[in-house]
């Protein structure tokens, strides 16, 4: 994939991510802050299928983002066209992985 | 002393006189033999007028002529005296010891190039960058043959890049360029500034290509605007003005 593209990507679930993150924190103000994060309201938002919803492409936003943030750095950091290949593909494999156990978690807990 | 033919000789040989002096520390290293580098110190005159050049050129002539040091113009023309002074890469005929402030200056080589000896860099890298952004104008071979064909521009198209066509390739910015630093295959600060200086020209057609080249892994996304390149530069090309305006293209905010 051109460079281009991967950083248009990055830029763009930078972007979006700040957006959802903010409706976020300003769920948790709608009710005492401390209170939005007991246990039982916790549990309530993952049950509620439109704020599930936004959890999980927060979760991979951030996933893809992070990742490609990483592999930027670790580019920086060595180079060689071995090396790069494999950053790149670990990078995307541990991003599939985390967004998948993310993804579990929030699918276990909605219907649990 | 046999003169050589043709050659004028220097008439340089009379010792600089002032009341006021400096010592210059200078970083000698031959990597051939030497593990790191060795300061030595000479106290060397010097005038309101006395650049750096001026001053290891004094040290060359009375006290130690095996010092290396690359210059040329004398007149911050041809790129060739970079060199780190007090801490910063700047051009050492274009530095003149009395702005310096200091009653120690210190000359090293330009970080980021490797060394031949003493402050003379090896400018491969260098060249190799600007030569692979493709730095002239790509045209049709057939319009430019053409004795009859002009190629005219208007002063506003002219503007959007005669700035960053006053490049002499000195590899300040280079020097100065934290991701010159960690990353060996970065294209760099004055490439990034000379792809954008053709890319802006107006009698150009080479931009897809030329923004293909620098669309890689180790190309222009590699910059993180620190913008050291800009305040290191003696002829104001702002390299990291043109790395931005070139991601423009890129991203699709500039045709
Ligand atoms: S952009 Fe400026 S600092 Fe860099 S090589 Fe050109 S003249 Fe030197
Ligand atoms: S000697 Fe030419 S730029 Fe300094």
């Amino acid at each position: 994939m051109r460079e281009s593209i991967i950083m248009k990507i990055h830029y763009g679930s930078a972007l979006a991510a700040v957006g959802l993150v903010a409706v976020h924190i300003l769920m948790r103000l709608t009710q005492g802050y401390a209170e939005s994060l007991e246990y039982a309201n916790v549990i309530r938002n993952y049950h509620f299928l439109p704020y599930a919803g936004m959890l999980e492409i927060i979760l991979i936003l951030l996933s893809i983002h992070g990742f490609i943030g990483l592999r930027v750095i670790l580019l920086e950091l060595k180079q060689g066209r071995i090396y790069e290949k494999v950053i790149s593909y670990s990078c995307f494999i541990a991003m599939i992985g985390l967004i998948t156990y993310g993804t579990r978690t929030i699918i276990m807990v909605n219907m649990g | 002393m046999t003169q050589i033919p043709g050659l004028a000789e220097e008439h340089t040989s009379t010792p600089l006189s002032s009341s006021q002096s400096i010592t210059l520390r200078i970083a000698k290293y031959n990597p051939v033999h030497d593990t790191e580098k060795k300061f030595m110190e000479f106290n060397i005159p010097y005038e309101k007028w006395t650049t750096v050049l001026e001053a290891i050129l004094e040290v060359k002539k009375h006290f130690d002529h095996s010092v290396a040091v690359r210059f040329s113009c004398r007149q911050a023309t041809c790129g060739s005296c970079g060199m780190i002074i007090n801490g910063k890469p700047r051009l050492a005929c274009f530095t003149k010891i009395s702005e310096l402030n200091s009653n120690i200056i210190t000359v090293e080589p330009m970080n980021n190039f490797p060394i031949i000896r003493d402050l003379a860099v090896k400018f491969e890298r260098l060249f190799d960058t600007h030569h692979k952004v493709k730095p002239y104008i790509i045209r049709d071979d057939t319009e430019i043959t053409s004795d009859t064909k002009e190629f005219l521009q208007s002063p506003e198209e002219l503007e959007q890049y005669i700035q960053f066509s006053n490049c002499i390739k000195c590899g300040l910015c280079n020097s100065a360029c934290p991701t010159m630093a960690t990353d060996s295959s970065f294209v760099g600060p004055q490439a990034l500034a000379q792809a954008y200086r053709y890319v802006a020209d107006s009698r150009d057609k080479g931009k897809d290509t030329r923004l293909k080249i620098i669309d890689e892994s180790h190309g222009i996304w590699r910059c993180h605007f620190a913008g050291s390149c800009s305040q290191v530069c003696p002829k104001g090309v702002d390299p990291a003005m043109g790395i931005q305006l070139l991601r423009g293209y890129m991203l699709g905010f500039k045709s």
